[in-house]
């Protein structure tokens, strides 16, 4: 008893009320296997960036100057791109697939009437949108590597930091979809990740901002771009430590209101 | 009393300002088959939803296994099987897959539920569909896939809310006689029905239901003793004449029953009914007598014909 309730204290509920989360996951494994060239199809999108960076950009701008230090320019914005990759996956896997089960084939209503709960089916779809996501994060930092972006070996980091970018929004994204009405309000997630996007210090230093700089702490995106970026260049700091904390902080805030609007939408 | 699978009492369920259940008691014993009988509205899936731990209750109480609901729902749902009223099979997934995983949502095992998988296609007579997609199949093959889904757990307690809607007459029986076969085994059943024949087939008690209350409660002879006559005849006229030669009825029998499409005339004795009837010079355009069904009861009870 009391052992349990130190443990209230350290792990939130909704972590502790999720006894097999996995589940969710394995079914979607098997989705996946006789849908696998949906899973391929995601891979696609983040090259395409790869490739406009090799291409484009870097021929323009040859060298960019970070924290006093001239780097690459290709180095310096692949990573974030890299982030950006993370973000969009997960959130497009906690939207419209979620929404789709949610409302339309009712998969939660029949899991939910078996020892599963609400926290299981939360947790669950978000380590699935993250499982998915990692496996583009590994072809991603192999596809750098390929093309000779890689700045570090420390780059091998970026894909657990790209695992924690799309928790976070892989859970706010879900405790969104639990809003939506119907299809058309996923413009709403369009008019958010692309600012996010333009606005994260993906394409140009922070400096560049200026003294808009601050606004700039307010994008999720650009606590991840500022890690997946350090990892790529060879730089760790101590401040980001406060970025993983902001990560963590909203992946939180997502999963107690996903659980709790799960719960309260199909438990009625 | 205390050994009782579910106890409930005083139960209600209100949405909003909107009350489905409205105070109910009832209790089912082990291995007992137990019924809800009632027109559409009448609360038997927001019963069934608040027994399945799906549902929370709004007041009185109610326990399952002796648990409640609202603490242990997770453990109280891990040992039943639920064929809810509409399918909800995973359309993403294969008619085998739709069993492996439902299993794997109660920590079975892998392998057993392999085994039970290939057990249960068997048992509902769609192994040959194994591996195809669960939306082409019929709404009668759904529904059986259905009800094998509820059962990979192997429960000790199957609610089963309209089990065989949209079946054809033979699989309704082939289902029938799974059910019995699982009573046999001691499986307790809950189920909820708009068809006279399956309560009478399946239930050794039912409850009907009406607006939210329970109208009346006992075995379906019993209740037929109770609230009909042995006999009941049946009398047809051409349209627009019922209610014409409803008055000229007036008094015949025990009690009669004006319907849209015929009259019926409650009477220990039909052919006597009958007599009478021609007696008085009329002149129906078909008559039938039959015996008394749960159908008489329940056109009693809630002034309503069950709809399909
Ligand atoms: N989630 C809900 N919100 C509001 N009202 C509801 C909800 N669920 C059921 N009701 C209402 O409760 C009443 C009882 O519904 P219920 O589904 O329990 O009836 P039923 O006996 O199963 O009927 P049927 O034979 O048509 O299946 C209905 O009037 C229905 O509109
Ligand atoms: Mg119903």
């Amino acid at each position: 008893m009391t052992s349990r309730a130190i443990a209230l204290r350290i792990v939130p509920v909704e972590l502790l009320a999720a006894r097999r989360p996995q589940r969710m996951v394995e079914r979607s494994v098997m989705f996946y296997r006789h849908a696998w060239l949906i899973l391929v199809s995601g891979f696609f999108e983040p090259l395409l960036y790869l490739l406009s960076v090799q291409v484009g950009f870097s021929s323009l701008i040859g060298e960019v100057t970070y924290d006093g230090v001239s780097y690459d320019y290709a180095e310096f914005v692949a990573p974030a791109l890299m982030a950006a990759a993370a973000m969009n996956g997960a959130i497009f896997d906690a939207t419209g697939n979620v929404f789709e089960k949610l409302r339309h084939s009712k998969l939660y209503d029949t899991v939910l009437a078996t020892p599963m709960t609400a926290s299981d089916v939360a947790l669950g779809e978000i380590m699935g949108a993250v499982t998915r996501g990692s496996l583009y994060s590994i072809a991603f930092v192999i596809t750098m590597w390929a093309m000779g972006l890689v700045g570090s070996p420390l780059i091998v980091l970026a894909v657990p930091a790209c695992v924690l970018i799309g928790f976070a929004f892989a859970s706010v994204g879900m405790a969104f979809t639990t809003y939506m009405r119907s299809w058309s309000d996923l413009e709403y997630i369009n008019a958010v990740t692309l600012p996010l996007l333009l606005f994260s210090a993906t394409f140009y230093p922070l400096s560049a901002y200026g003294g808009w700089s601050w606004i700039v702490y307010f994008s999720p995106l650009y606590h991840g771009v500022v890690i997946v970026r350090g990892c790529n260049l060879g730089v760790l700091e101590w401040s980001m430590l406060g970025n993983m904390a902001v990560l963590l902080g909203l992946s939180w805030v997502g999963l107690r209101f996903t659980a709790r609007r799960i719960d309260g939408l199909l438990l009625t | 009393m205390s050994d009782a699978v579910i106890i409930a009492s005083d139960l209600r369920k209100q949405f909003d300002n909107f009350v489905a259940v409205d105070g109910i008691d009832f209790e089912v014993r082990p291995g007992e088959s137990f019924g809800f009988l009632g027109p559409n509205g009448a609360g038997k899936t927001s019963t069934m939803r608040m027994i399945g731990c799906v549902s929370p209750i709004t007041s009185g109480s109610l326990t399952v296994f002796g648990l409640d609901p609202n603490v242990d729902g997770s453990e109280i749902r891990s040992r039943m099987g639920v064929v809810p009223q509409s399918d909800q099979l995973d359309p993403e997934l294969t008619v085998a897959e739709n069993l492996l995983i439902y299993g794997r949502y109660f920590d079975i095992s892998r392998s057993e539920c392999r085994r039970r998988t290939v057990e249960l296609l068997d048992f509902v007579q769609l192994s040959d569909r194994a591996n195809d997609q669960v939306d082409p199949l019929s709404g009668g093959m759904k529904r059986r896939l259905t009800i094998a889904r509820s059962l990979i757990n192997e429960p000790e307690l199957l609610l089963l809310d309209e089990p065989t809607t949209g079946l054809d007459p033979q699989a309704r029986h082939v289902l029938w006689d799974r059910l019995y076969r699982l009573k046999q085994r001691g499986v307790t059943l809950v189920l909820t029905t708009h068809y006279m024949d399956e309560a009478e087939q399946l239930c050794d008690r039912l409850v009907v239901m009406d607006e939210g209350r329970i109208a009346a409660e006992g075995s379906p002879r019993n209740l037929i003793d109770r609230y009909s006559t042995r006999e009941v005849l049946e009398l047809r006229f051409a349209i627009g004449e019922n209610d014409a030669n409803a008055a000229t009825l007036e008094g015949i029998g025990e009690r009669c029953e004006l319907l849209p499409d015929r009259i019926l005339i409650y009477d220990d004795d039909g052919e006597e009914a009958l007599g009478e009837v021609h007696r008085r010079g009329v002149d129906p355009v078909a008559s039938l007598v039959r015996r008394s069904s749960l159908e008489d009861v329940f056109l009693r009870l809630t002034g309503r014909a069950l709809v399909d």
